[in-house]
């Protein structure tokens, strides 16, 4: 543990990674990834789950099998990817090389009142995601290892996984539309140019 | 472990897939489902993806038809009741979605542990907005899959096609020894 480093900030840190999206298609994960996603700047190409724990990281697998040509990205947090922490063995065995997940880890669970994830007890989601044959660098605590970071999730060559020690401020919630059939409808369009 | 697989049925099923466009294949195996996952996996234009558990497959075909596939989940019925809170995205979203499911817990299963899930296997899928479609004769299985498939992807509607195991085959653990 490093803490005497100041944890980062998960807004300004999912603004980085958006920043320069290019083509990237956005799985965001219930609560605060979602919220952070649409702080980032609204996006057709963006899917908030404001629901579905556990699934941000398969659901992100489909679109990248069904995407290969473009960069996917799940951004989820702690307490979700624990929830579906099989599905890392599902991305690690089906290999799509545009995948990538990042985790915003403050080690609890944000939205119900702060209790301490099981990363909070010593579990490691980046040796984790190795055992399952992601690429994962060590976690990243600085902008800087942010900014490498929003270069790697555009290289072809994953699966890839990449855990970032946030701190636990809440910020005020900027909250998307949470009509799931019309988010999935503007993504259809924006992506593959149909309606329904 | 020796199953009396009943011929014919996976061949029909598998043109089926073929036919109506099914890129992408998630599944957790069934010895029933044994012969179908070979020809799936088999086939370069069909992606196949084993899951760790069924809820997966459900996360995963919502964001393979976000990205323009279509896809298929293939399971057991125990694999039902791991699929409930994931089937509220494809309730909310109003997304299409197909699974075919093999019966267990019913005629003549030996093993107690498959009944519960086994009989409240349409129940449950019901309760979450899923047609089910039960087909209990071999010949039945390819069309009723077809229709399936055409009312969820061009319906918009979610639909489990149920497998009997009367029509799979009863599991023979005797035989085994």
């Amino acid at each position: 543990m490093t803490d005497h480093l100041p944890l980062l900030n998960r807004r300004e840190t999912v603004a980085r990674l958006l920043c320069d999206r290019g083509e990237m298609l956005v799985v965001s994960g219930l609560g605060s990834a979602t919220y952070d996603v649409a702080a980032a700047g609204d996006d057709p190409r963006n899917f908030y789950l404001w629901g579905a724990m556990g699934g941000t990281a398969a659901m992100a697998l489909g679109l990248a099998l069904a995407q290969p040509e473009r960069p996917v990205l799940a951004i989820t947090g702690d307490g979700d990817m624990l929830m579906g922490m099989g599905s890392l063995a599902t991305i690690g065995a089906r290999r799509p090389a545009n995948l990538s997940v990042v985790v915003l880890d403050n080690e609890v669970y944000g939205e119900t009142g702060a209790q301490p994830t099981a990363i909070a007890k010593g579990v490691d989601l980046v040796t984790v995601a190795r055992g399952c044959g992601l690429e994962a660098p060590d976690d990243i605590r600085d902008m800087n290892g942010v900014g490498t970071l929003a270069e790697r999730i555009h290289r072809p060559d994953g699966p890839f996984l990449a855990n970032i020690k946030i701190d636990t401020h809440e910020y005020v919630r900027v909250l998307p539309a949470r009509d799931g059939a019309w988010l999935r409808t503007r993504f259809r369009e924006a992506v593959l140019g149909v309606a329904p | 472990m020796k199953t009396s697989v009943a011929q014919g049925w996976p061949g029909g099923v598998y043109d089926v897939l073929v036919r109506q466009n099914i890129r992408q294949v998630a599944y957790v195996p069934d010895a029933g489902h044994s012969d179908l996952i070979e020809r799936c996996s088999a086939d370069p234009a069909m992606k196949t993806t084993v899951l760790t558990t069924e809820e997966e497959g459900v996360a995963l075909l919502a964001g393979a038809w976000l990205g323009g596939d279509r896809g298929i989940l293939l399971m057991q019925s125990s694999g039902v009741g791991n699929c409930v809170n994931m089937l509220s995205l494809i309730e909310n979203c109003r997304m299409p979605f197909v699974t075919l499911i093999t019966m267990r817990g019913e005629w003549g299963e030996f093993n107690p542990w498959q009944a519960p899930m086994g009989l409240a296997t349409p129940d449950v899928l019901s309760r979450m907005n899923v047609q089910v479609h039960r087909v209990d004769v071999a010949t039945d299985a390819a069309p009723t899959l077809d229709a399936a498939i055409s009312q969820s992807y061009d319906g918009l509607l979610s639909s489990a096609v149920l497998l009997s195991q009367r029509l799979i085959g009863r599991k023979d653990f005797e035989a085994e020894g």
